[in-house]
């Protein structure tokens, strides 16, 4: 494993920031921490780089303590809206970086090439948007060859085009077997693009699987959706059952394992109907479901 | 050692580019020539050194500028990288504390000590434009700009320790700059007031004897104004606490200076190492 947490528990005065989290990252994999604002996530990944300290339970990143020069040679790190110093130019911010990290002056340059901002290496920082400041805070994560990324909320900030690119680093980089934890506030993005998904709610770890399994457990109702040609509304609703929706479309909730029986009741009317739309559980309501926030 | 000169070259690039070191090196000129300059005029007629009469008024001067560059420069240090976020992301390179904290000691008091050599430089060559004429300058005052030089880097360092320990404390620059005003005052001017109007009210009884002079020493400018004291009585005449000021020897300020420099940038350190960003 990349990174193990065990346990772990961090408190601030009498309340439990981080409490019994157990969880491990593998080379390669991408995982995603998510949690409301206050859930823990910003904790949890200044305990795994050893910026805040450990109450209880233990942290090993390839083996070593959090926080040691082994530990900290092999972990990169995005800060949550990191701001450089505005009186310097990109280029020169990360290429000091590059240095301190033991990375060349070529790889600083090649990243901001990389990141879409070799126009703007040369300009100060302060002239900066705050995306093109958060792309120079992903070019610092990928100095080096890190084998653990640790990136909170690098996508705050992008556009989606960004974002995209973003998600094609961060793809690059796994598949260069360096292990990925993201925390994200844009859920719909992190679907395609994680192995794993694990849900913080108040300190406490409440969900940690990928995302199909996540689906299967939390038993979250599948929409289908059946789009009736016009003249043979009617007869689909009342054959299928299910809700009216928008005059033509018949709206129907089930189960994973009752999905496939439903199916077939549709194809059997394959002539009086135009479209049949699947719609899984969303990232969202599995949120919302394991955070205790059920859609009502 | 590599990165202590990373971090060291973009300090400087940052102190040049925020006009750190034009104000520096503004404010030490300006004072330095003005106070040379309104020294040559008594001094004709004396027939005093105009180099050691600037000496002595410069010691005051840098009495109270060396600490306030200093903690310009050094309040920022640690609460400014904590606010925008670069501390977190610092402190995740394979890089140590004391390397950060020294590579932005080393931009620092570059820039001070240059500040510094500019003032006095300036000093040195308008005395002896004006004065080589009249009176001439001795050796003995030259070493004296010397070590003027020299003793107000080390109180300047020690400012500096002060201004990294209260940059951390503070965690926001704000609040670190009105720490850093703040010291200031008490250190530089209402101690010395204090102490003046203690030594006032006692006139010479128990606080004279036993207690000023270790008020003089327990605070690095009036150590600093002692090491400088000039010794003919004519130029202690122009530094004001000349006679009070003989119950302290000078190497035994100069050692409390040096002791306070070192001791202020362990205090910087220490509290730096108890950050957790």
């Amino acid at each position: 494993m990349s990174l193990q947490i065990t346990h772990a528990i961090r408190r601030f005065g009498a309340v439990e920031a981080i409490s019994d989290v157990s969880l491990s990252v593998a080379p390669g994999e991408r995982v995603a921490l998510l949690g409301h604002n206050g859930a823990g996530k910003t904790t949890l990944m200044k305990m795994i780089l050893g910026l805040t300290h450990v109450d209880g339970g233990s942290i090993s990143v390839f083996g070593a303590a959090p926080g040691t020069s082994a530990a900290r040679a092999a972990c990169s790190y995005l800060p949550e809206n990191v701001a450089f110093h505005r009186a310097l130019t990109g280029r020169e911010q990360l290429r000091l970086l590059a240095r301190l990290r033991g990375a060349g002056r070529k790889q600083a340059d090649d990243l901001l090439e990389r990141v879409d901002l070799s126009d703007a290496a040369d300009r100060r920082i302060g002239t900066y948007s705050k995306g093109m400041r958060q792309r120079l805070g992903l070019a610092q994560a990928l100095l080096g060859q890190p084998r653990l990324a640790v990136l909170d909320e690098p996508t705050s900030g992008l556009d989606p085009i960004s974002r995209g690119e973003f998600y094609n680093l961060v793809n690059e980089l796994a598949d260069g077997g360096t292990a990925v934890l993201l925390s994200s506030h844009a859920l719909t993005e992190l679907e395609a693009r994680t192995d794993r998904i694990a849900i913080l709610l108040k300190g406490k770890l409440v969900a940690n699987a990928p995302l199909a399994e996540l689906r299967s457990q939390a038993r979250l109702p599948i929409r289908l959706r059946v789009a009736a040609r016009p003249e043979n509304t009617e007869e689909v609703a009342g054959r299928l059952g299910g809700i009216r929706v928008n005059g033509q479309s018949v709206e129907i909730s089930c189960l994973q394992g009752e999905k496939l029986g439903h199916l077939g009741r549709i194809a059997a009317l394959e002539t009086m109907i135009e479209d049949v739309e699947i719609t899984p559980p969303s990232l969202e309501d599995l949120y919302r479901h394991y955070s205790g926030r059920n859609p009502t | 050692m590599s990165a202590v000169l990373a971090i060291a070259g973009v300090e400087l690039r940052i102190a040049l580019r925020n006009l750190w070191v034009a104000l520096a090196v503004g404010l030490m000129a300006v004072f330095a020539a003005v106070l040379t300059f309104a020294g040559s005029g008594p001094t004709g007629t004396l027939g005093v050194d105009l180099l050691a009469v600037a000496v002595a008024s410069l010691t005051t001067l840098t009495v109270y500028l060396a600490p306030l560059i200093a903690l310009l420069l050094a309040f920022d240090a640690i609460a400014g990288e904590a606010e925008r976020g670069t501390l977190a992301l610092l402190l995740t390179y394979p890089v140590s504390r004391l390397s950060l904290v020294a590579g932005k000691f080393v931009a620092h008091l570059g820039v001070l000590a240059f500040a510094l050599a500019i003032g006095f430089g300036l000093a040195g060559v308008m005395a002896w434009a004006i004065g080589g004429a009249a009176g001439g300058i001795s050796p003995a005052s030259l070493l004296a700009l010397v070590k003027l030089w020299w003793t107000s880097v080390l109180l300047g360092a020690a400012f500096l320790g002060f201004g990294y320990a209260l940059s951390a404390r503070a965690r926001q620059p704000g609040v670190a700059a009105g720490l850093a005003i703040g010291l200031w005052l008490v250190l530089v001017v209402l101690y010395d007031l204090a102490m003046l109007g203690a030594l006032i009210a006692d006139n010479g009884g128990v606080f004279t004897r036993t207690v000023f002079p270790w008020m003089l020493v327990s605070n690095p400018a009036d150590a600093f104004r002692i090491v400088n004291m000039p010794a003919g009585e004519a130029q202690a005449l122009a530094s004001g606490i000349s006679g009070a000021a003989k119950a302290v020897s000078s190497s035994f300020a100069l050692s409390a200076l040096a002791a306070w420099s070192l001791g202020a940038l362990a205090l910087g350190w220490v509290a730096f190492r108890k950050v957790e960003p």
